[in-house]
């Protein structure tokens, strides 16, 4: 089985953001089967399964649940909060989003058992601000769920209680980063924690909390129902599971596809079409464009944790954008550094001037101005913000520069000979050849 | 030190002077303020959801919206206005009935949204972060809108508006300077106003999520490559040994 549908495997079913489609395949059974185990148990079960953060990091999700302590001591004592990242904004990044729109509930359910698990009584989904139906939906399932008593007071009589409350955001890619997210519930500008500590002890309000991403937690219902040795029965050896891949750009089919950890593009693009016709495939990202580039030669490197690490790059959000020969690597990094620029939250140093400057230099060699040594000026400064700020942000930023020039230096070469950019920026439209 | 008679005033300065055709903050405003306060375990959490109730009365975080919410939450004004100024999606002037966005992060650019982007300045006069005088559009070139499998993109009001050309924007463009707007593509079956929009991102839900459709193609095409090639996930290992239900 190359690809194996379990959060999108109803996805067709015109009502399966309700809560009677969702119950009619088996929604709010593993509520039923978790409420009747003990919590620790639960951890155990998602820390047996393998199951690894869906949001980028990779970090194993029941050892995060299982850093909250627990007991009446010290930080135990305190409200534990469970906080899922719905803030997805990534570039290339868009799984969550259609995933919440479609079938709401299983985060909702997952939502419910998780903070059961870490003995949370409030939880909260942050989702994006830009995305109003997918609240919509997020919202109206809540509802649904509270209407149905999978949350409030005394759920199913279990004696647990729990209120989500579905948060929008405002507009801010950093928000994304789980300490500038926890800032940004608490009422402030989302700015990057320095940690230690970590959010597993003082998180939300110094409480402990979880953040754990959309994907993750919509996973956990299926691992309950189906236990953790099935949901490891999928995957490779260090990456467990089936995960979304986001593909993307100059391909023929993009789209959403739900396969184990480890499927590789090529399969991926074998099966659906490739690129678009008379085009091949120049470079891509694996996890959104804060992981580095890969290019042609990549197309084998099976899509797990380790496999992308190995190949210098990092799996990310599974993110696969696929851009074609038409496309100019360098306005692609230009506008990637852009944006980081736009995004940084400007606590660090390296970060807020850095990006800054590397916009200037990106802009001057792309479009033929630059010199030789701007190259050398870029990388140096890509060498000074990488590893200093609070907050995986910076180390984003570079991740297309320095894997960009390491591939194609020649074509930045290319541009300071040629005194501009070779590239025709109508070919690598998708309306190119239409008129206009 | 002894003279009491004049304190000395903190944050931004008293505006009390709403613009022309601006609706006033109201009563009705102050109690809805309380519903989000009251949802959090604090009260500064409520802030964000706040500034969007502000921008649903009057289109914009203005500087009565930012002493309401100071007010309410026993925070400075400063305070509030630092807040507000991070988020890209608070306006500080009013946006227009119809707020356009174009993705411009790298993928959608390359495949066409910086000459959709492009095509809308020039078609609509309007620069970035511009409202038009009439105040039916605003424009804004947007970051990453998670929706790049179908690029390019772009928003009204925070609605999707798929696959996009620079002729079916400006055709977009044209209907709703024309006050007939077509339906998102993943979305409600009619489109809301920014001032709508701006209540369900505080949390006050319309009812408009029954509408539109659960996915679009793209999302969709994953799942029926798999159904078309017989691929499905393992079974769960004892489908019969689904849990007693509890009363």
């Amino acid at each position: 089985m190359v690809f194996t549908p379990v959060l999108s495997a109803h996805w067709d079913e015109s009502d399966s953001f309700t809560i009677e489609g969702y119950t009619r395949n088996r929604g709010y059974e593993a509520l039923t089967k978790a409420l009747a185990m003990a919590p620790d148990d639960l951890i155990a079960m998602v820390k047996d399964s393998g199951l690894r953060g869906r949001g980028g990091a990779g970090f194993p999700t029941g050892m995060k649940w299982g850093f909250i302590p627990q007991g009446p001591e010290g930080q135990g004592a305190k409200p534990h909060y469970l906080v899922v990242n719905a803030d997805e904004s990534e570039p290339g990044t868009c799984k969550d989003t259609p995933f919440m729109m479609a079938n709401p509930h299983a985060l909702v359910e997952g939502v419910i058992i998780a903070s059961y698990a870490i003995r949370a009584s409030h939880a909260f989904i942050y989702v994006r601000g830009e995305i109003v139906h997918v609240i919509r939906r997020v919202q109206e399932a809540v509802a649904q769920a509270y209407a149905a008593g999978h949350l409030g007071t005394d759920i199913h009589g279990s004696g647990y209680s729990l209120d989500v409350v579905v948060h929008a955001g405002a507009g801010a890619y950093i928000c994304g980063e789980e300490t500038a997210l926890l800032d940004s519930l608490e009422g402030y500008r989302g700015q990057p924690r320095l940690r230690p500590p970590f959010p597993a002890t003082h998180g939300l309000y110094a409480c402990p909390t979880v953040v754990n991403n959309v994907e993750s937690i919509a996973s956990v219902p299926s691992i309950v129902l189906g236990g953790a040795q099935w949901f490891s029965s999928m995957g490779t050896e260090k990456s467990k599971g089936y995960t979304l891949y986001s593909l993307s750009g100059h391909v023929n089919k993009p789209g959403q596809y739900e396969a184990p950890l480890g499927i590789t593009l090529r399969q991926l693009l074998d099966l659906t079409g490739g690129m678009r016709a008379g085009r091949t495939l120049k470079f891509w990202t694996p996890g959104g464009s804060s992981t580095p580039l890969l290019t042609a030669d990549h197309l084998d490197v099976p899509l797990d944790y380790e496999g992308v690490m190995a190949a210098g790059s990092m799996l990310g959000t599974k993110a696969l954008q696929c851009f074609d020969d038409t496309t100019c690597v360098l306005r692609a990094i230009l506008r990637w550094t852009e944006f980081y620029a736009h995004e940084s939250c400007g606590k660090c140093t390296p970060c807020r001037e850095g990006t800054y400057w590397m916009v200037q230099i990106l802009e001057r060699l792309e479009n033929g101005t630059g010199t030789e040594a701007d190259i050398v000026t870029l990388l140096d400064t890509c060498d000074n913000i990488f590893g200093r700020a609070f907050c995986a942000l910076a180390d984003g930023a570079v991740s297309p520069i320095v894997s960009g020039v390491k591939y194609f230096r020649e074509e930045f070469t290319q541009h300071l000979t040629s005194g501009g950019c070779p590239f025709d920026p109508v070919a690598s439209t998708v309306f190119s050849g239409v008129p206009a | 030190m002894a003279d009491t008679s004049s304190p000395v005033v903190l944050g931004l300065p008293e505006t009390t002077v709403v613009p022309d055709g601006i609706p006033a903050l109201t009563e009705q405003t102050r109690t809805e303020v309380r519903e989000i306060i009251a949802r959090y375990p604090r009260s500064r959490s409520a802030l964000l959801p706040m500034l969007h109730l502000v921008q649903s009365v009057q289109g914009y975080v203005s500087p009565a919206g930012i002493a309401l919410c100071a007010e309410e939450l026993e925070l400075t004004k400063a305070e509030v206005a630092a807040v507000a100024t991070f988020y890209t999606m608070y306006r500080r002037k009013p946006a227009g009935t119809y707020h356009v966005g174009v993705c411009t992060n790298t993928l959608c650019a390359v495949l066409g949204g910086d000459a959709i982007f492009a095509t809308l300045k020039e078609h609509t006069g309007l620069t970035h972060n511009e409202t038009s005088a009439d105040g039916t559009i605003s424009l804004e070139h947007l970051e990453c809108n998670a929706a790049c499998d179908y690029a390019p993109v772009m928003m009204v009001n925070w609605e999707f508006y798929d696959n996009q050309t620079p002729q079916s924007a400006r055709a977009l463009v044209d209907a709703l300077q024309a006050g007939n707007p077509p339906a998102p593509t993943r979305g409600p079956s009619t489109l809301s106003t920014f001032t709508q929009i701006s209540r369900v991102l505080a949390g006050f839900n319309d009812g408009l999520g029954q509408q539109g459709p659960t996915a679009g193609t793209p999302t969709l095409v994953g799942l029926a490559l798999a159904k078309e090639r017989g691929d499905v996930a393992p079974a769960y290992p004892t489908p019969a040994d689904a849990p007693e239900t509890e009363s």
